[in-house]
This record gives structure tokens, C-alpha cells and sequence, in this order.
């Protein structure tokens, strides 16, 4: 397979454009290549995952995506302008929730409209919104510690969607979480993200997670990490639509993927 | 019992019931042996003495504290009162701890502000913090003269460790909450406002408990040299003209008013940590 990775969709301008990006980390110990001439295109409402070993460079990829990182050579273009800094379109979702302790549930949401100067009356209520619709209604004026962990990601997530990003980067937001939580939040996160129509890029390097959320799955080689094949993930429905993840991992072609992307994952660790 | 112990007590099985009397037995016997050290400690003050075991002349008594007390509150044109030389004390600890604790968050900020210029400071505030402050009570004598050297040695008692203190509490931060921050395109300003320093209370609680202690030891240490009011003062005055009574009068005060601060900063800091 040709190590590039484009979209099914190739006549739709593209949302996310990644060309022959490299990035290099530099330390007293010497120089890191953590990227190598990665090339990826992503449709508009395209849910990818970006699986790779720990290490391969997948949430430094989220990081240049999202601007707090600069690439040493290449370009990334969101909707077709190149990244300088970080973008309002951009939402990104860390592997922890990182709530402030020392701010509400509510106050937590509205984190990013506050520093993006949005007007917070709207802010406000659009969190209070997204916080209820998500089971928490009754909790917003709690402090975060009071909230179990599968909660706690879940106010995450509602700061993440309060500024209203087309593009949401997921790097590893379930890592943290017990797997049952994880499992009924991945549920629940692919469901909120389809029917809202984000663009959407899940790091992790679970397998099982990636084939059942995503819609193509890219693997990262060894660091340097370089894009090594790109799956697209298709299920048989009876009506042709995606099923939950939850149901895609009964689905008979789930083994099969899992196998292939096991196999590729598995050269990596001999080679 | 508190209401909500007996109401608890009530509904307890007898096993439970019996596990809280344990628990209430164990806090009375620590309360009452804080309580009979303190009596200890007096009686023998007040016998020692008393039995010519040890010199009078140089402990006086407890029993003679409270009189020497309502002696000291008169007011004489070459004496203010005790209440004046303990309010002098009391202020200028006030003014070097918050003082402290302000224009040691300010400097702290800059130096995580120009990450470049705490590196090249580094050093010298370590050894300012090691230096033995008390060492510039006359030379602040001179520089500054005899109130405002008071108000200085409190400050500076208490100022470099709590730099130090405060730039340790803003490197401590998570960085993700930082990484967080600039995902949503703060600047540098928002990141120290929004997450470095709300993040640092509790840093600065614990420097404001240390500095209190600090800045009264330069407060009374800078009363000894220079001044003509203070309890500092008084204890330097009443040693001099040995009259024990006077000292120890004002030693006591002293531990009342280091007391009084700890509740109070012990108040502040449950006030502020109910919101985490």
C-alpha cells in the first residue's frame, strides 16, 4: 500500500491538509525525530483514528494540528489556510480532563469561551446546555472533585464543544477511565460528534476504540513516525448506517480488522 | 455532643454507637492532657519560684503577670501603654507578612514571566533567603531610622522565602493545564491569571503561614535595636532595669498575639480550601 493517506472523498476540499510535515523535538541529549514526512488529507464530518506504539509521535501530530506546536518543515492547512497558532476551529480534548479544582462544572465549560473573549452570557448557556444534555444538569454549580472520573470527562468534553470547533482532536480521551465507562463514553462521544457533523482525529493506540469509532484508521510507524497504511473501516448494515461503536464491536468484520491492524502493529515491535 | 453526632448516635447500630463514644473518649483525653500541660507549666512557674528552687528575680511569676498587665495599660508621658506598644507590633507583623506575600507574588510572577531572568537570580536569592536577616537590624537602623527599619526587617524576613516559596508553587503547576489553556489560544497573560495563579493558592497559604511566624521574629528583633515602642521594645526596656514582670508580661502577650495569627491564617485557609 502507498504510504500516503487520502480521503475517500477526493472532489470535497478537503477540512485538514497535512503535507509532508516533520517535526524534530531538540534537548540537551540531542535531537528527537518524532515526525517524518507525514501526508494526510480529512474530509469534512470524517471520523479518523490514528493509531501507533506509544511513542510514535501520534499526540504530537494532534499538537501541531491544534498550532501550540510548530512543524520543523511542511504545512498543515485547515480549510485550506495554513495553521500559524491555535484556531478557533480547532477543539482539542486531552487524555485527562484537567478540570480546574478550584472552578465549577459550569465555570470549568465556559473555560475556553473566557480566554477566546466570546460573549459569556451565550457561553454560558450554551454550556449549560451541553452540560445537561449530557446528565450533568444537576451538577453545575459542583466542584470537580465531587465527580467520578467517567463525569469528570464528560464536563471535558462539554469545554471542548462550548466554543463549537469543526474540527475535534481526541488524544486518548478515554486512557484514563475504568472500561466499562470507557467503552458507554465512546458510545456516547462518537454519537455527540456524528450527529453534530465535527470533523473528528482519535489518537490512541487501542485498537479495539479506533476500528469501532472510526471511519478510516491510519497507522503510524515506529519514531520516526511516518504514516504507514490507511484502512478504511466499513461495517454491512441492514440500512447502511454507521453502527454505535458499541454494536460495531459485535460486528463480524470487527475480527478481521483488528486482526490486520494487530498484525501491523506487531511487525513494528520485532522490526 | 453535637446535633449532628446525636442524631448520628441515634441511628447507629449499638456496635457503631459504641465506636463513637471510643472516638469522643479519645478526643476528650488529648484535649484535657493539651489542657494539663498549660496548668503543668504554671503551677511550676508560680512554685518553682516561690520556693526559692529557682530565682524570682529572674522568672517572676504568672500571678504577677495579670497586675503587671493592668499596671503597664497607663498611659505616661514617657511611657505609651501596653496596648499601644502591642498594637505597634502586631501592625508592623501585619504590614511585613501581606506585604511580603504581595510583592512576593509580583516578583515571582516576573521571574516565571522572563524564565531567563530567574536563571541568571537564581543564585543570589538563594543566598539572600540563606542570609541571617536579623544580621541588618543596625545597618536598617541607620538607613531607614528607627519606625521604618521595623516595617523593613519584617519584610525582609519574609520576602525572599517567599519568592522562592511562590516561584516553586507556579513551576509545580500541571503543564497540561497549562498545554489546556494554550489549546484554546491563550496568551501568556490569561495562562498566569487564569491557571498559575489560581492554581497557587494554596502555595501562597502556606508561605502567608510561614512568613506570620517570620516577620514577628524581625518585627521584636528590629524593636530591640531601634525602637521606642513595641512589645520588642518593652522586653529590651524591662530587662534592662531588670524587672522581670515587664519581660514576661510582654512574652506573653506575644505568645497570644503568634496564636491569634495562626487561627486566623488557619480561618483564611479552610475559607479558601472549601472551594476545592
Amino acid at each position: 500500500m502507498q504510504a500516503s493517506a487520502t480521503g475517500g472523498a477526493g472532489a470535497i476540499s478537503p477540512k485538514v491538509e497535512i503535507s509532508d510535515v516533520s517535526l524534530r523535538y531538540f534537548g540537551r541529549e540531542g535531537e528527537i525525530e518524532a515526525l517524518r514526512g507525514v501526508s494526510l488529507t480529512i474530509a469534512p464530518g470524517e471520523f479518523v483514528a490514528i493509531i501507533g506504539q506509544s511513542g510514535c509521535g501520534k499526540s504530537t501530530l494532534l499538537s501541531l494540528i491544534s498550532g501550540i506546536l510548530k512543524p520543523t518543515s511542511g504545512t498543515i492547512l485547515l480549510d485550506g489556510r495554513p495553521v500559524t497558532g491555535p484556531n478557533r476551529k480547532v477543539g482539542y480534548m486531552l487524555q485527562q480532563d484537567y478540570l480546574f479544582e478550584w472552578r465549577t462544572i459550569l465555570e470549568n465549560a465556559v473555560l475556553g469561551a473566557e480566554i477566546q473573549g466570546a460573549n459569556m452570557t451565550k457561553a454560558r448557556e450554551r454550556a449549560r446546555m451541553l452540560l445537561t444534555r449530557y446528565g450533568l444538569g444537576q451538577f453545575l454549580h459542583y466542584l470537580p472533585r465531587q465527580l467520578s472520573g467517567g463525569m469528570r470527562q464528560r464536563v471535558a468534553l462539554a469545554r471542548t464543544l462550548c466554543t463549537d470547533p469543526d474540527i475535534v482532536l481526541l488524544d486518548e480521551p478515554f486512557a484514563a477511565l475504568d472500561s466499562q465507562t470507557r467503552i458507554a463514553l465512546a458510545d456516547e462521544v462518537a454519537e455527540i460528534l456524528r450527529r453534530e457533523g465535527k470533523t473528528a482525529i482519535l489518537v490512541t493506540h487501542d485498537i479495539g476504540e479506533a476500528i469501532s469509532m472510526a471511519e478510516r484508521i491510519i497507522v503510524l510507524s515506529r519514531r520516526p513516525g511516518q504514516v504507514k497504511s490507511n484502512h478504511p473501516i466499513r461495517f454491512a448494515t441492514p440500512d447502511s448506517r454507521r453502527p454505535t461503536p458499541f454494536t460495531a464491536r459485535n460486528a463480524p468484520e470487527f475480527n478481521k480488522y483488528f486482526n490486520t491492524l494487530w498484525q501491523e502493529l506487531e511487525v513494528h515491535v520485532e522490526g | 455532643m453535637s446535633k449532628a453526632e446525636l442524631a448520628l448516635a441515634a441511628a447507629a447500630s449499638p456496635q457503631y454507637a459504641e465506636w463513637l463514644r471510643g472516638e469522643r473518649r479519645s478526643r476528650l483525653i488529648v484535649r484535657g492532657a493539651q489542657f494539663a500541660v498549660l496548668i503543668v507549666f504554671l503551677v511550676l512557674w508560680e512554685l518553682l519560684p516561690k520556693a526559692h528552687i529557682l530565682n524570682p528575680m529572674l522568672t517572676s511569676y504568672p500571678s504577677a503577670l495579670w497586675p503587671t498587665f493592668i499596671e503597664l495599660l497607663k498611659e505616661t508621658p514617657q511611657q505609651p501603654g501596653i496596648l499601644t506598644h502591642t498594637w505597634a507590633t502586631v501592625f508592623a507583623t501585619v504590614l511585613g507578612f501581606t506585604g511580603a506575600i504581595v510583592l512576593g507574588t509580583a516578583i515571582a510572577a516576573v521571574l516565571w514571566w522572563w524564565e531567563r531572568l530567574y536563571k541568571v537570580l537564581d543564585p543570589y536569592l538563594v543566598v539572600a533567603n540563606a542570609m541571617p536577616k536579623t544580621a541588618f537590624v543596625p545597618i536598617f537602623y541607620l538607613w531607614l531610622g528607627a519606625s521604618l527599619s521595623v516595617y523593613g526587617m519584617s519584610l525582609a524576613i519574609s520576602l525572599f522565602i517567599t519568592i522562592l516559596m511562590i516561584y516553586s508553587g507556579f513551576q509545580g503547576i500541571d503543564p497540561n493545564k497549562v498545554k489546556l489553556a494554550l489549546t484554546f489560544g491563550a496568551s501568556k497573560g490569561q495562562i498566569l491569571r487564569k491557571v498559575v495563579l489560581p492554581g497557587s493558592v494554596p502555595t501562597l497559604i502556606a508561605a502567608l503561614k510561614v512568613n506570620a511566624g517570620l516577620s514577628l521574629v524581625g518585627v521584636v528583633v528590629g524593636e530591640f535595636q531601634s525602637a521606642n515602642l513595641g512589645l520588642g521594645y518593652l522586653i529590651q526596656y524591662g530587662s534592662q532595669i531588670f524587672k522581670m514582670n515587664i519581660v514576661m508580661t510582654a512574652i506573653t502577650i506575644l505568645a497570644i498575639v503568634s496564636s491569634v495569627m495562626y487561627l486566623a491564617i488557619s480561618w483564611l485557609e479552610s475559607a479558601v480550601m472549601r472551594r476545592r
